[in-house]
């Protein structure tokens, strides 16, 4: 037994490290070996807490005292105040509601709602240590499974729990598994995707990073009930941390005997290693991901034949994702009755998501299914930042959509978010306020599937460009009248005629906009205007002359010397070589400069100029 | 490991070491460590109460630590908290009465009157 007598809890997941959380913990320890108190206290580096934008964070043990915000500054004061005298430094804890100081992570708002299931480690444990995970149950779930109940029983068991697939599509975990454990192939294989790839996303690198042996324990569940002797992890090489952290879990389990032949005494025998992908979002879509561990390139093809019948290596496989494996531990642990017990109808259990964008609290947030919209943007996520108005938020990346105001009460589980044209994805949730431009938001997202098609299949590749063509028209004041019927007429051809999801989705961001936000578009088109000044052909800058001083600085910042004037007629912009960078509204001392979200006049009678010229030339 | 039973066998140990985190505190011992208290040595106190309990092996004592209690008079002070019953409150610590206190309070319930301040919440 130790002599310790605290555990500090420093987060170390990505967001805190980029925040400086691994220099203070180097200050601490430095701190701490000056004053002979390294013995007394446990420094343990834990995966993500959640809390991302409050970072870096920590918890201190047994008080359970949360930090946020630390500085390599607020060392010294730490050690002392709390360390030494036992007096918890109030000024770097939250706040609640009511401004009033709150000691313990349970107390904050940001936590209140959130019911952890996959993360209920993450940020808790020390993810390198095998017998942390084992003190919280780990491996329990599969040694009973093992020892005392068949593949079968693991089958019916996820099926009663109604455990859906948490990567996007949300397909029925005890199904796939069925399909795979039916065929009588002697060699089947079981993957755990995490291909994560969704701009703003970081589900799945957080539990790997954080509960690596949760995910292990998930895919091993997994492999027993369907069969399967070997097992592959497929992580993006940007994830390096993750890749460690799992790598590491598998070493410590084959040492320990989790791994390997009779495992638990049983006849069950499994083994695992991780295959790194380069970062193609494609690779996320399970035939392409089984051809990139094959070491082909990773295209999709044709379905069926299915992978439960024919995947890697022409062997039936299971491909499923890091959080459905996360889930199943505590699925067995507690019972299928219990995680059925939470969310809708036809969506049982929680879900991770990581929320980003206008939102206070931006992090990792674990909820409920049938959580609103309302609740997970408002209470968990605290609100918008600053003072904007709520407008829009985009669910599943680049193959979801946007939902608006009207949708804040719809419940988030998987049919409700597809009815409204949106998907639940793998979680990534982007809130926006009312400075952005949904056309451009549209844009953002198809640049990115233009960019991330393989090519394979001529909707996807020759659609998703021509979509893109319009809408950078649209964008720079070149639009037509009849773009908008054509996106949607392209939209819904590639949807139905794509070979993989990628394409099968990929026109959901133009169509969900276009749905919700038509008259954005249209002001694009016919007014040359973008409300909200995002896009630069369809706004420009103007001096109020009533409030210029003369004092000349915009012109002497311009980078194109398109500012002219004097002290007596004041200062001018010459519309047609600005290039919109800025510099003269950031510079002006008296606020002169406002943006005009409109295409200036005298650019507008240009462009016509050259249209009726290259006519007449043709 | 091939059994439940090594499963358990490592589980306790290491929910042993993961303690301070919560789950199966029988009995917390809060040191007053305000500038008084660590002045009239806390700091030992607390060192004490560590080695001893270490030495005991009694998994299920939790050692901590809180500030100023106001008792500069009886410094160091100690509190020693069980789950459902009064909280006692020791004054004049020193490491000997600390080991008495750990002896016959902690281990075997009977309360050390001759050190007790106050009795109660």
């Amino acid at each position: 037994m130790s002599l310790k007598r605290i555990d500090l809890l420093i987060c170390c997941g990505s967001g805190c490290v980029s925040a400086g959380a691994l220099k203070i913990k180097e200050k601490i320890q430095s701190v701490l070996k000056d004053k002979g108190l390294l013995n007394e206290i446990n420094i343990i580096e834990t995966g993500c807490m959640g809390p991302c934008d409050l970072g870096p964070v920590m918890i201190v043990y047994p008080e359970g005292i949360f930090y946020q915000k630390v500085t390599v500054n607020d060392v010294e004061e730490l050690v002392e105040e709390h360390f030494i005298k036992g007096r918890p430094v109030k000024r770097l804890m939250a706040q609640d509601k009511q401004e009033q100081v709150v000691s313990t992570a349970k107390e904050i708002p940001f936590y209140q709602k959130q019911v952890k299931v996959a993360l209920a480690n993450c940020g808790y444990i020390d993810p390198e240590s095998l017998d942390e995970y084992i003190a919280q149950g780990g491996y329990e779930a599969l040694g009973t499974l093992l020892t005392e109940k068949k593949p079968a029983d693991a089958i019916e068991i996820v099926s009663k729990s109604g455990l859906r697939g948490r990567g996007g599509g949300g397909f029925p975990t005890a199904t796939k598994w069925k399909l795979a454990a039916g065929n009588k192939d002697s060699q089947k294989y079981i993957i755990c995707n995490g291909d994560e790839g969704d701009p703003g996303a970081f589900m799945d690198r957080s539990l790997l990073e954080g509960d690596p042996h949760r995910v292990l324990e998930g895919m091993m569940i997994a492999a027993y009930a369907m069969g399967a002797s070997k097992g592959f992890f497929y992580i993006r090489a940007e994830y390096p941390l993750a890749i460690k952290r799992i790598k590491g879990a598998i070493e410590q389990a084959r040492e320990a005997g989790l791994l390997g032949k009779n495992i638990f005494g049983s006849k069950f025998e499994f083994d695992a290693e991780v295959r790194t992908g380069a970062g193609a979002f494609v690779c996320g879509e399970e035939t392409a991901l089984i051809h990139s561990i094959e070491g082909e390139r990773g295209h999709p093809s044709a379905k069926p034949p299915y992978p439960s019948d024919k995947g890697l290596w022409g062997k039936p496989t299971c491909v499923n994702n890091v959080e459905t494996f996360a889930n199943l531990p505590t699925i067995f642990l507690k019972g299928p009755e219990w995680f059925a017990s939470m969310g809708t109808k036809t969506s049982k259990g929680t879900k991770v998501f990581a929320l980003t964008g206008d939102v206070k609290n931006t992090g990792l947030v674990e909820v409920p299914m049938g959580i609103t919209l309302r609740e997970m943007i408002f209470e968990v996520g605290g609100g918008i930042v600053g003072d904007r108005n709520f407008k829009a938020v985009q669910l599943g990346g680049p193959s979801g959509g946007c939902l608006t105001t009207e949708h804040l009460d719809v419940p988030v589980d998987y049919e409700s978010l597809k009815e409204k044209g949106a998907m639940m994805g793998s979680g990534g949730v982007i809130v926006m306020n009312d400075s952005n431009c949904m056309v451009s938001i549209a844009k953002f997202f198809l640049e990115f599937s233009v960019e991330e098609s393989c090519g394979k299949c001529s909707p996807c590749r020759i659609g998703l460009k021509q979509m893109l063509d319009i809408m950078e028209r649209i964008t720079s004041g070149k639009g037509k009248e009849e773009d908008i019927e054509e996106l949607i007429r392209l939209g819904e051809a590639i949807k139905q005629l794509s070979l993989c999801g990628l394409g099968q989705t990929a026109p959901n961001p133009v169509l969900s906009t276009i749905k919700y936000f038509r008259n954005e578009y249209e002001a694009h088109i016919r007014d040359m205007s973008c409300s909200t000044s995002v896009c630069l052909d369809l706004m420009h800058f103007n001096i109020d002359k009533a409030k210029c001083i003369g004092c000349s600085l915009c012109a002497k910042k311009c980078p194109v010397t398109c500012i002219s004037g004097s002290k007596e007629e004041k200062f001018t912009i010459h519309q047609l070589d600005c290039i919109k960078c800025g510099t003269c509204m950031e510079v002006c001392p008296v606020k002169a400069i406002s943006k005009i979200p409109q295409m200036n006049d005298e650019v507008k009678a240009c462009r016509e100029k050259q249209r009726l010229q290259s006519e007449y030339e043709e | 490991m091939k059994t439940l039973a090594d499963l358990k066998k490592i589980r306790e140990k290491a929910q042993e070491e993961m303690k301070l985190r919560g789950s199966n505190v029988r009995v917390k011992v809060v040191v007053g460590m305000g500038t008084s208290g660590i002045a009239m040595g806390a700091r030992e106190v607390m060192k004490t109460f560590l080695e001893e309990i270490s030495q005991r092996n009694l998994t299920d004592v939790l050692v901590t630590q809180t500030g100023e209690k106001g008792l500069s008079s009886m410094e160091p002070v100690v509190d020693v908290v069980e789950e459902g019953k009064d909280k006692v409150t020791y004054g004049n610590m020193t490491p000997e009465k600390v080991k008495k206190v750990v002896v016959e309070h902690i281990v075997n319930g009977r309360i050390v009157s001759e050190f007790v301040v106050t009795t109660g919440n």
